[in-house]
């Protein structure tokens, strides 16, 4: 193989794994959108939240018990804020719902400057993560290599969740019609709570893998927001792979533009939104939900 | 119903109380405490966005400073009043300035660290005659086509900056003859450090030979990192920015590469970001907690005493600022600005915390200072999460003129 075409599968590959930042993101996003029609701006916090927990509980309860406590507690927020907060909001105008969540933004960044200050605190790879694995001429990073697994995980289940249990038939039955849902007996209610913790869980996830390689600072939740709602638009609502595939391009453009042309790098998305709408306005694969259009 | 009227609920009450105290909040004067006889220095810097985290430390720094400069007899026997505010852009850092002038009174204004929202600041002290202090804006173009009388620069520019770090690889023999890979920041500020990265490299027999323009909201830097990898350049430099400069260091480390890299421009609470064993290659800074000078050593310890952690390079240029024009007030017995600029146009000494005394320059209002450049410590030595990075000795040496590093007027015309 030319030695061009090896770097350019290098930047794919690697467009993948970036990708997969924004991916458990995005899913959330997409799954409080479908359910109850909230635009979650705070989606972001929720990220930023995760990634201040691990640097504090690794302290306390060492890398792996922080790794697994730090998002069950940032579902447990999840939760909460469902209870308190979203619920009042299902039935109103979106506009509400986003000055509300708009607002929960920036509570929480500005509650995480006053309690850790704006600079960005440290927080390292751990020792056995640390190094590369090289594959012929290609070089991927250990630690990468191990968000990717976790990542892969996580999505599975979701998957499984939704596809493959009573729970998943209840939200996915939610999404396209909630009366009657209500109609056959069934409360909702406790579903939009669990579906809130699994999305914000997974937010806090994302913020937990992406802790070592990237700035802990307040204003980190903002900074990865907007790509993941791009990869939710491009993919299409309620299409559970076409996220994961608008996902998979978005890092994968990212990478090659990066490659030939790096000053329209974090552009390239904007682009691939715009076209992805001009052709198909719901997204590449999304549903069409009646109540939505 | 009557009777709810009359016995308003508990829930209610308390509603009311709650949005009583957050209006009187919103509603409070601006200036609580308004004192006939003090003298009112306005600060502004941005509080919010990638360059916050350096902000704070410029209000803390500024806030000790008047602290010691009241606690010591103030401007003329009376105290300062120290207004604080969050810059934010430059059409907001405009707005503020001017009504720190026009209903304030303020008598200078000191801060900033967005080249921009300096600029914006300048063009509103000249209209009214004021005195600007910048203590964080390194654009060389402030400095020469958009200089300014009443502008005078505290923090360092692009220039002495590059001439600091490149003189260390320059010895290091990592310019002369090398081909060099540059990553800029794809804003006013990374294009003005690479144009003067570029003059030293090229003037100093080395080429540039890539640069990548990076958008300011790139988080992520494995795909660029990548492509150096392929590249095999000698010696990588960073003209990044803010947060952009953690992110990178980071990622730099995840891979593991061993090509030697370097910063044209930096601030030290990026390093403290990226973390023991993740920090690496060699920096400039303006100044730092580690220098071994009895006046920066007490400053060092009244501001970890106050706010419980060193003072990072941003403090500094907002501390010495404040000193530095009080004293000058208090030279002349005015806060008059004709007065300040007569006094200040005689080049006298300044103590600015370091080794060797600095001095505005006449023509570009320049401060004139050794610079420093540091690179990371070994793991094994490091004592505290504050303790990176060692210290190199001063640039220039103390037998060269500070001006040496500093842009000559045929690399940045200044007409004051």
């Amino acid at each position: 193989m030319p030695l061009e075409l090896v770097f350019i599968l290098e930047q794919v590959l690697n467009g993948l794994l970036v990708g997969v930042y924004y991916l458990l993101i995005a899913l959330g996003l997409s799954l409080i959108f479908s359910l109850g029609g909230i635009v979650n701006l705070a989606h972001g916090g929720f990220y930023a939240i995760g990634a201040y927990l691990i640097v504090i509980l690794t302290g306390e309860i060492g890398f792996f018990g922080a790794f697994v406590v730090s998002p069950i507690l940032v579902a447990f927020l999840g939760m909460a804020t469902e209870r308190v907060f979203f619920r009042r909001f299902y039935r109103l105008d979106p506009m509400l719902s986003l000055l509300l969540t708009f607002g929960l933004a920036m509570i929480i960044e500005q509650g995480l400057r006053m309690i850790f200050g704006a600079a960005p605190i440290p927080y390292a790879i751990p020792g056995f993560l640390h190094g590369q694995v090289l594959l012929g001429k290609l070089i991927f990073s250990s630690y990468r290599l191990a968000i990717l697994i976790v990542a892969i995980l996580a999505v599975a289940g979701l998957w499984f969740l939704l596809q493959r249990t009573p729970f998943g038939r209840v939200v996915r039955a939610g999404v396209q019609n909630p009366d009657m849902v209500g109609a056959l007996g069934i409360s909702l209610s406790p579903y939009f709570t669990g579906v809130a913790a699994l999305a914000m869980g997974l937010a806090g996830l994302a913020g937990v893998l992406m802790a070592p390689i990237t700035g802990v600072h307040p204003a980190m939740g903002l900074e990865i927001l907007i790509p993941a709602f791009v990869v939710v638009v491009i993919g299409g609502l309620g299409s559970f792979w076409g996220v994961v595939a608008a996902a998979a391009l978005v890092g994968i453009i990212r990478g090659l533009t990066v490659y030939y042309y790096p000053p329209a790098s974090e552009a390239s998305m904007y682009l691939l939104m715009l076209a992805v709408l001009l052709l198909r306005p719901r997204g590449m694969f999304g549903e069409r939900i009646a109540r939505f259009e | 119903m009557v009777h709810s009227i009359v016995h308003p609920s508990r829930r209610r009450l308390l509603a009311g109380i709650g949005g009583a105290t957050l209006l009187g909040g919103i509603g409070a004067p601006h200036i609580v405490r308004a004192q006939a006889d003090t003298v009112r220095f306005g600060h502004l810097t941005p509080l919010t966005g990638f360059l916050g985290p350096l902000g704070a430390y410029a209000q803390m720094g500024v806030t000790l400073a008047v602290e010691e400069i009241n606690a010591a007899g103030g401007v003329m026997g009376r105290p300062i009043e120290l207004l604080l505010e969050d810059s934010v852009n430059p059409a907001t850092a405009s707005t503020k300035a001017e009504r720190y002038i026009t209903r304030d009174n303020v008598v200078c204004i000191i801060g900033e660290i967005s080249s921009a929202s300096g600029l914006a600041i300048a063009q509103v002290v000249e209209r009214h005659q004021k005195l600007f202090l910048n203590t964080g804006c390194n654009s060389d173009a402030l400095r020469g086509s958009d200089c300014n009388r009443y502008m005078f620069h505290v923090e360092a520019c692009n220039t002495q900056y590059v001439k600091a770090v490149g003189t260390a690889l320059l010895q290091r023999g990592l310019i002369d003859g090398k081909k060099i890979y540059f990553l800029t920041a794809d804003y006013a500020y990374g294009h003005d450090l690479s144009r003067v990265g570029k003059r030293f490299v090229e003037g100093n027999g080395g080429e540039v030979a890539w640069e990548d323009l990076v958008p300011t909201d790139s988080t992520d830097f494995s795909a660029y990192i990548l492509k150096i990898r392929q590249a095999q350049p000698d010696l990588i430099v960073s003209n990044l920015a803010g947060n952009q400069i953690t992110n990178f260091v980071k990622q730099y480390a995840e891979y593991g590469l061993d090509i030697p890299y370097a910063g044209f421009g930096f601030d030290t609470a990026l390093a403290w970001g990226a973390g023991k064993g993740t920090f690496g290659g060699e920096w400039p800074v303006v100044w730092h907690h580690d220098l071994d000078v009895p006046a920066s050593l007490a400053f060092v310890d009244a501001f970890t005493t106050k706010f419980g952690k060193p003072p990072e390079n941003q403090a500094w240029g907002d501390y010495v600022a404040a000193k530095v024009l009080a004293a000058a007030m208090n030279e002349v017995e005015s806060t008059d600005t004709a007065a300040l600029l007569e006094h200040f146009g005689k080049e006298p000494k300044l103590d600015i915390l370091k080794g060797r005394e600095g001095y505005f320059r006449d023509w570009d209002h320049q401060l004139m200072q050794e610079m420093y450049t540091m690179t990371a410590r070994p793991v094994d030595e490091v004592q505290n999460e504050w303790d990176l990075m060692v210290l190199g000795p001063p640039v220039p040496p103390a037998d060269e003129a500070l001006e040496s590093i500093a842009p000559t007027p045929e690399e940045n015309a200044c007409e004051l």
